[in-house]
């Protein structure tokens, strides 16, 4: 198991090696003068000076690539140009309100897509199977976007269920130091607290959460449509093995392993639909940070940002994998 | 045709070609007649736009936020722009943009996947790496980095959702070519002498296209969905002017709460050009392979 792990980790070197080069040329292919399109309407020489400097743009390329690589490795991610603060620490007290959006989103697409899809497989081409199928077309052709209006105009406007913006109650005080806010209140004691973070977080988190519903609805169907078919179901079955047995034991234990695989790559479409998801419900992490970053033409951050998405969608795609070879030991000895 | 000439006529019939068969069994899958009916209009606004609206996108037509009515069929915008008129012109953004990134895609990510797949060996795995670093970035940031990086406008927006999309492309021909490699056809077409070209652009390529044809369907549906997402992060075509989808859910968003129909209008345009695609896409995929026949 070791040696599997370690072999995925050096798998992933060049892809790294990769990432660096991409996010290292991002800066410098943008257009114009790199101090007047990074800096913009913040520019003052001695801005400009102090940006010339901490790219090394009088090096040559090489020169600056090292650089780059080697501040990145020791954690110094940049610094905002609009505000100077450095990357690292802006990003930390955003990123839990992403954590706690892509969470929620996780959740709901899971709780609905497992069932949703084993429902439709029990009974192929009837009408629950029809519905589903329509369900998660719809899942995967409204935009995100569209889906969290259309969501804030029918609960927020029209029902007036559910807030529609924000995380928290504004007025609410209390001592949130994870920043992960269904976690501090809890913390805090504060149940009522907890129940206004929840409810704050159901429409962001069934609009993030539509597209990866779909596809996990879509996948659990399939999966279990083939075990279903497999010999030793029917072995099961004719042994006189009850249909609840049958389903829990033989069919989902090998029909959830692809669904696994799939959770693990919706991680990154999560992120980054959390960008248009945190816009439309003005949400406080750090997607919207990055559509704040670019409308300041704060380069650095964006180039940051998906740097560190691609870092955490490669290291939860490591996880899965390495889950499922603990679980599949076929996979490990390939 | 002489060929066909000479077999017993009644075989020669019943022989439709790959294409003539997947025809036929399309004609007989509803969703997906739904899905082209759905690609038909959005294709008809898109192309007749300039016949069939009955307003300039661009001018000002009625009052501001006109309620629908049978002069403005979607009413109209802050503006007092004709909705109706600006969303026909959307359609012609997100066809044009969207069917130029997808061909561009197909492109890019054809090329490099014939190589690695038909070549194999060192450049292979230079390839599969370099796929793997773009499909590392979630795709809609990796389109944010390249629009920032190459400044608003169409081309950029084409271009930036071709490069999310050709690693896809790249991966799924591979796949198939190399599956095809020891394929008898194959293996008999090297035996005969054939030099490595002719077997990968004779042989292989036509029999791996299918599902790439299939892919590049659905990713149209994508494609247009990101395009509106782009516009709608403000990263649109250059002139904020233009009818573009998404740049308009930015306008429409802020009167949600006095006229919620401008976001169901523009967001209802962008979902049945999905859905169409996303039709069309299963079906083609249940019709051109046969062994998903139920």
């Amino acid at each position: 198991m070791g040696r599997y792990i370690v072999r995925r980790l050096i798998a992933a070197l060049p892809v790294l090696f990769g990432l660096s080069i991409l996010l290292f040329a991002y800066i410098r292919i943008l257009p114009g003068d790199p101090c007047v399109a990074i800096l913009g309407q913040h520019r003052t020489p001695a801005a400009c000076a102090a940006l010339r400097e901490h790219l090394g743009l009088d090096l040559p390329l090489w020169q600056q690539y090292i650089s780059y690589l080697l501040k990145t490795l020791s954690g110094d991610l940049g610094s905002s140009v609009v505000n100077s603060q450095p990357f690292l620490g802006e990003f930390l007290t955003r990123f839990p309100g992403t954590i706690e959006l892509t969470i929620g989103a996780l959740i709901f697409s899971i709780g609905v897509g497992i069932p949703l899809g084993r429902l439709a497989a029990r009974k192929v081409g009837g009408w629950v199977d029809g519905l589903i199928t329509g369900v998660s077309l719809f899942g995967v052709s409204i935009p995100v976007f569209v889906l969290g209006l259309a969501l804030v105009v029918i609960f927020g406007v029209i029902l007036g269920w559910l807030p529609t913006q924000g995380r928290i109650d504004a007025r609410a005080r209390f001592d949130a130091t994870s920043g992960i806010l269904l976690i501090d209140t809890l913390f805090a004691g504060r149940l009522d607290l907890f129940v206004d973070v929840v409810r704050h977080l159901i429409l962001p988190s069934i609009a993030l959460g539509s597209i990866p519903l779909a596809i996990i609805a879509r996948i659990t169907r399939a999966s279990v449509i083939e075990v279903a078919n497999e010999d030793y179901v029917r072995t099961a079955r004719s042994k006189g093995l009850k249909e609840k047995t049958v389903d829990s034991r033989h069919i989902m234990r090998n029909a959830w392993l692809p669904v696994t695989t799939v959770v693990g790559l919706q991680v990154g479409g999560l992120l980054g639909g959390a960008v248009l998801t945190e816009t439309v419900f003005v949400w406080n992490g750090v997607g919207r940070w990055v559509v704040d970053a670019i409308e300041n033409h704060d380069y650095p951050i964006v180039q940051s940002t998906i740097l560190v998405f691609a870092l955490i969608f490669l290291v939860v795609n490591l996880i899965v994998d390495v889950g499922y070879a603990l679980l599949n030991p076929k996979i490990r000895y390939q | 045709m002489f060929r066909a000439a000479l077999v017993d006529p009644q075989i020669a019939r019943s022989s439709r070609g790959l294409w003539g068969d997947a025809a036929r069994r399309l004609r007989r899958n509803k969703p997906a007649l739904v899905g082209l009916f759905c690609i038909v209009l959005f294709a008809l606004a898109a192309i007749l736009a300039p016949i069939i609206s009955p307003f300039d996108p661009y001018a000002m037509n009625g009052s501001s936020l006109d309620a629908p009515s049978l002069t403005h069929l979607f009413g109209t915008d802050l503006l007092g722009r004709d909705i109706f008129s600006r969303v026909l012109y959307g359609a012609q953004i997100s066809l044009f943009v969207g069917v130029g990134a997808v061909v561009l895609a197909l492109a890019i990510g054809g090329v490099l996947g014939a190589i690695a797949g038909g070549f194999g060996g060192r450049i292979d795995g230079v390839i599969m790496r370099a796929t793997d670093v773009f499909l590392s970035i979630p795709s809609i940031l990796l389109a944010i980095g390249i629009v920032t990086a190459l400044g608003r406008g169409m081309v950029q927006l084409m271009f930036a959702i071709a490069v999310s999309y050709a690693p896809t492309f790249a991966r799924l021909l591979r796949g198939s070519l190399l599956a095809l490699r020891e394929a008898d056809y194959v293996v008999a077409a090297r035996t005969i002498g054939a030099s490595r070209m002719r077997v990968l652009v004779r042989h292989m390529l036509p029999n791996a296209l299918t599902p790439l044809i299939v892919q590049a369907t659905l990713v149209l549906a994508t494609a247009i969905i990101d395009i509106a997402g782009l516009g709608f992060l403000g990263l649109g075509p250059a002139d904020p002017r233009t009818p573009e989808w998404g740049t308009m859910l930015v306008d429409a968003r802020r009167f949600m709460q006095t006229a919620p129909h401008i976001v169901v209008f523009i967001g209802g345009a962008i979902v049945i050009s999905a859905i169409g695609f996303n039709l069309l896409g299963d079906g083609l995929r249940e019709s051109l392979d046969p062994k998903l026949k139920r």
